[in-house]
């Protein structure tokens, strides 16, 4: 690895016990100073992998060196380097902003004298300067997790690991923690590996992206040139009336290979072909479309092109299947 | 990396902070064996006409038990919390520290027995207040307090292993009930020589919190006993040595960090 604080990961498998392979044989690697997001719907295998990488968890095979250390080797090194916010918080609600912050920068070896400036530092940093003295229990989720990305930051990592940070945020909270994320890299250089399941945060703040499905990198590459991979624009029909649905897919066929979608009639455009053709094909059969959209490739289209799935579909098979082995 | 010590420290104050913040932790430990231990004494006093009783104050014989009964409290809260950290991944959020494990494990024990000591002292202060003379002196009082921190070592460690071993608030409180039958089956109420029915005397002699409550009785109506206090705090050393080990293993299991 060429510098210290980036992160390298060949044929990385982990297999739970009677379960099927969480992650199955992945390889990537983060340069220092990236933000790479780990784009995939639930259960793909994106918070196993981050387990992993923090030394939560040991691989089943393959190897993984964050910060030129060595995961199951040199589990210690690895954590001295490393800000983490996991996917569920996990703060105390009995506590304060402030006492979580003391307690963390006590157990990382923050010197005494600096831990109550840094706390303050912190604190204010994430906007929580007004609340850090009130009980936690009292927190938003959007506090919650800004006090989360501040206890990742005690120590001033090199590498930090934010899982689904976004998750359950409003837009307001989201936007603050992205253009914290995104300061982190600009002005400390810090490499941060981000999972996600929002496309747009992936293509808002990711240098590079990784697509995980069922424990398989299926896709990875700088947005742009993941989404230029796919090339071609969609054109989407919304009808006016319901029953049109099946009329108009009959006359967009022959423009494109069709697209799986829910809300609308949609095909990807073959090439050559753009919106007004599309137009005139509607005025041709007198149908009534309430709106026709012609949409630039998405990272969506990207895992779809991938996966044969869209990502909001497979993310709502994901939970089904999470629910019925609950009610099981 | 920071100190041992420090480390330790962290976890107490934590520990005992977040014990404090919540009455539903602090008063029943405090009021629960008291109120019982009053309702003993004014029920059981004609106990004390037993041929053989050790003292003509059934007050001063049942102090003991809220010494016992509140490190089971102590058990089940320190359990309790700890399973907590478990299930919402507090123990992840440690072990991404550089926290030592056996440092966890006695900076969550060093909490439970400074809340120990503290309810130790409520009881002394309801104890004499109500005019119970201590006859072991003011060394006896000293012998106590470690005592109570010997029996919050011990019954916290047990907690910490159960909540280690099973991850689970809902078990360890379901074990609560288990833990209150041998203090039941005890000489809570009666000395062992006293109680007239055979497999109850059986039991209690086979009982350990009977000799740990007899210690505490010693200091408090006889003076010094050695056999007593060596049985007493035998049992608890004992009891500590038995879950230390298994706590310690637990935590290694349960903390899988590389």
């Amino acid at each position: 690895m060429e510098a210290a604080n980036g992160i390298e990961v060949l044929g990385l498998v982990r297999e739970y016990k009677k379960g099927p392979r969480a992650v199955d044989g992945i390889d990537l690697t983060v340069a220092p100073g990236e933000i790479y997001g780990f784009l995939g719907p639930n259960g793909a295998g994106k918070s196993t992998t981050v387990h992993v990488l923090t030394t939560l968890l040991p691989p089943t095979a393959g190897t993984a060196r964050v910060g030129g250390f060595d995961v199951v080797k040199e589990g210690p090194k690895v954590r001295g380097l490393i800000g983490v916010a996991l996917q569920e918080a996990a703060l105390d609600p009995l506590l304060t902003g402030r006492d979580h912050l003391r307690l963390q920068a006590t157990l990382q070896g923050v010197p005494k004298d600096r831990r109550r400036m840094h706390a303050d530092e912190l604190l204010e940093r994430v906007g929580l300067a007004d609340a850090g003295d009130r009980k936690v229990s009292g927190y938003s989720g959007g506090m919650k997790r800004r006090l989360d990305l501040a206890l990742a930051l005690v120590h001033m990592p090199q590498i930090l690991f934010l899982d689904e940070p976004t998750t359950g945020l409003d837009p307001q909270s989201r936007t603050s923690l992205w253009e914290e994320v995104a300061r982190l890299r600009r002005e400390e250089g810090v490499t941060v590996f981000l999972t996600t399941q929002y496309l747009e945060e992936a293509d808002v703040l990711a240098d590079r992206v990784g697509i995980i499905d069922q424990g398989r990198i299926v896709a990875e590459g700088t947005p742009a040139a993941l989404k230029a991979e796919i090339g071609r624009p969609s054109v989407h029909a919304i009808p006016h009336r319901e029953e049109d649905r099946e009329k108009i897919a009959a006359f967009l066929a022959p423009f494109g290979e069709p697209l799986a979608t829910t809300r609308d009639v949609a095909v990807r455009l073959r090439d050559g072909l753009g919106l007004t053709d599309i137009v005139r094909a509607v005025d041709a059969n007198g149908v009534e479309v309430v709106d026709l959209e012609l949409r630039a490739p998405s990272l969506d289209d990207v895992f779809l092109a991938k996966t044969g799935r869209t990502l909001e579909g497979a993310t709502e098979e994901a939970d089904a299947e999470e629910e019925q082995k609950r009610v099981r | 990396m920071s100190s041992s010590l420090a480390q330790v420290g962290a976890i107490a104050r934590r520990s005992v902070v977040r014990t404090a913040r919540q009455p539903a932790s602090v008063i029943p430990p405090l009021v629960f064996p008291v109120a019982l231990m009053i309702v003993n004494a004014a029920g059981l006093q004609a106990s004390t006409d037993l041929e053989g009783f050790p003292t003509d104050s059934f007050l001063a014989f049942a102090l003991a038990v809220p010494f016992i009964q509140g490190a089971l409290f102590s058990t089940m809260n320190a359990g309790t919390d700890l399973a907590r950290d478990i299930q919402t991944g507090f123990v992840n959020r440690l072990a991404l520290t550089g926290l030592r494990d056996w440092a966890l494990l006695v900076g969550q024990i060093s909490g439970v027995v400074v809340l120990g000591v503290f309810q130790a002292i409520f009881y002394l202060a309801v104890g004499l207040a109500s005019g119970v003379e201590f006859e072991s002196g003011p060394l006896g009082i000293v012998v106590l307090l470690l005592y109570a921190a010997l029996v919050s070592l011990a019954f916290g460690t047990m907690g910490a292993w159960l909540a280690f071993r099973t991850g689970s608030g809902e078990t360890i409180q379901a074990l609560f009930p288990v833990l209150f039958v041998f203090l039941f089956i005890s000489s809570m109420n009666t000395p062992r020589d006293l109680i007239g029915v055979e497999w109850f005397q059986t039991a209690a002699t086979l009982n350990p919190v009977s000799y740990m409550l007899e210690a505490v009785r010693s200091l408090i109506i006889e003076g010094w006993d050695a056999q007593a206090l060596a049985l007493g705090f035998g049992f608890t050393i004992v009891l500590a040595l038995v879950s230390i080990p298994l706590a310690t293993h637990a935590l290694r299991t349960r903390m899988t960090r590389t």
